[in-house]
């Protein structure tokens, strides 16, 4: 059995995305297995946001080829994928977070209940407001609890008087599921918070500005299992009135959370199928050996 | 598909284990089976003896192997074909352990029927069933060795012939059963081994089955297998 361990050939988004440069598994895969397409189900029914041919650049280096998939109202679609695969860059182009990286490109049509996202009188800001995001690290702003999730509402003035912003950052916290935790506490800074409620109260702040998708990098790798659970539970809870895009490196919180699951290798887009399938019998060579452990 | 390829070689290690304690556990219950329909054709009734002894043997490499898997469920939380193998492989052994019950039934009947001379002349069509079923059971264990679809499907379409098989045997005793009805008792012993053969049977079916999920990914169970067929094979009219 050949062990030798590289780095990718022609990868782009590695060093981009992931300070290990050693990816664990073998590039032997792409000389013997195709990823010319995608295979499965990439589109869906009722999609609420499109991407079709999306390439995404880091000056001349290309870390997307190619993609199109469709994230469905109200479910939950899990990006999974090796370290430098493009899962997050890919996640980010949905909100144009890569406008904030100035070598950054992003060609091919992307779309939020069929307008285009990227056309020219699309305000990013209000676009982020549409499409929130939850990162890997919680990152509240240096405010207290109330003033993070107040902050997006008075940011697009969502709320006319203090008691209705009151309302909101209530309600926000309630589906955040952290209410009951700091609601003696709202002024206290939200970095006093423990990791699990951090990102609690970064989702709550997501949630304020009532956006239609959430995009979630990687929201527990930085929690503890019992954080976790409580977050995947309220990700399930949240997707009756949201939907939900979420990158994530344990393939048992995809399992658990999602009901589509896509596959990334190497900027490209492997397969799309129900998160079932993928996990008891998935279409692709790859995919299966990126699941089950093996080299790829 | 393959076993090994794990990053973790600990696993690969750990799944190779189960599925070569599965291949012994089918070679064991291979033996009983065997054992069993050759010391009631050869009225041995020592070698019968020994094989109902030896049952305990089974038992335990069942409760084995289902600790193990049970033990890489909860360590590695299988996925995709990793996770198919755990689950055919708990399966798998529950029938091989019932073959194995089947085994020592027969074994014990005929402890009985060596003492008896009187029913020899309907021996030769109990020892074509057996035939039959010592050979299905054997493909079956092959089939899974190999992970072989083909040969399993060919396993499972053998079930019709062995209760065609089964059925006249049960009207030739039968008859035997109205014609003295002395031998009633003993003819009773002789369709119950008869009946334990076709269970056999039923068990090496329900093994290929497995292999087919194990493999495809695909369950056949309760689906007739000229249903089943023609998607693996479809340019073939003899299977």
């Amino acid at each position: 059995m050949t062990t030798a361990v590289g780095t990718l050939p022609g990868t782009t988004a590695a060093t981009l995305e992931s300070a290990d440069p050693k990816p664990i598994i073998e590039p032997r895969s792409e000389f013997d297995i195709d990823i010319s397409g995608t295979v499965g189900k990439p589109f869906v029914d009722n999609p609420k946001m499109q991407s079709r041919n999306c390439n995404v650049f880091y000056d001349d280096k290309q870390a997307i080829f190619d993609v199109d998939l469709d994230i469905g109202k109200n479910e939950i679609i899990a990006l999974i994928g090796p370290s430098g695969c493009g899962k997050s860059t890919y996640l980010r182009v949905f909100n144009r977070m890569n406008d904030t990286i100035p070598i950054c490109r992003v060609t091919g049509e992307h779309t939020l209940d069929g307008q285009d996202i990227y056309a020219k009188d699309q305000d990013p800001v209000l676009l982020r407001a549409r499409v929130g995001m939850v990162f890997q690290k919680p990152n509240p702003f240096p405010k207290s609890i109330y003033d993070n999730v107040a902050y997006g509402a008075r940011l697009h003035g969502l709320a006319s008087n203090r008691s209705e912003l009151d309302d909101l950052v209530e309600a926000s916290l309630i589906k955040a599921g952290l209410f009951s935790e700091v609601k003696d506490d709202l002024q206290k800074p939200g970095t006093g918070l423990s990791g699990g409620q951090q990102q609690r109260l970064c989702i709550a702040r997501a949630i304020a500005v009532d956006p239609e998708v959430i995009l979630m990098d990687e929201p527990t790798s930085a929690l503890d299992p019992i954080a976790t659970a409580v977050i995947e539970e309220l990700m399930d809870d949240l997707k009756t009135n949201y939907t939900i895009a979420i990158v994530t490196h344990s393939m048992q919180q995809a399992a658990r959370v999602s009901q589509r699951t896509a596959y990334f290798h190497l900027g490209k887009l492997v397969e799309v199928n129900d998160t079932n399938q993928v996990f008891t019998n998935p279409e692709h060579k790859l995919t299966e050996n990126y699941i089950t452990g093996r080299f790829g | 598909m393959e076993i090994g390829q794990h990053i973790s070689q600990r696993y690969n290690q750990e799944l190779e284990d189960i599925r070569s304690q599965v291949l012994k556990m089918g070679g064991l219950v291979e033996g009983q089976a065997e054992g069993a329909v050759k010391a009631l054709l050869e009225r041995d009734g020592d070698l019968a003896k020994t094989i109902s002894k030896q049952d305990y043997k089974v038992n335990k490499m069942e409760v084995d192997i289902d600790e193990e898997c049970a033990r890489v469920i909860a360590r590695r939380q299988p996925t995709a074909s990793d996770l198919r193998l755990v689950i055919a492989v708990v399966k798998v052994i529950t029938d091989l352990e019932r073959v194995g019950d089947e085994a020592a039934k027969i074994a014990s009947y005929s402890i009985k029927l060596a003492e008896k001379k009187t029913v020899t002349q309907m021996y030769a069509e109990l020892e074509h069933l057996s035939q039959l079923v010592l050979n299905m059971l054997h493909d079956a264990l092959d089939a899974f060795a190999r992970l072989d679809v083909e040969q399993s499907l060919t396993v499972i379409s053998l079930e019709k012939k062995i209760n065609t098989e089964f059925n006249n045997l049960s009207r030739l005793l039968i008859t035997h059963m109205m014609e003295d009805p002395r031998h009633i008792k003993n003819v009773l012993r002789i369709t119950w081994c008869a009946r334990s053969l076709e269970r056999i049977g039923d068990h090496s079916r329900n093994i290929c089955e497995y292999v087919v999920y194990l493999v495809k990914g695909k369950d056949i169970r309760h689906t007739k297998i000229d249903e089943v067929l023609p998607e693996y094979f479809p340019d073939d009219d003899e299977i």
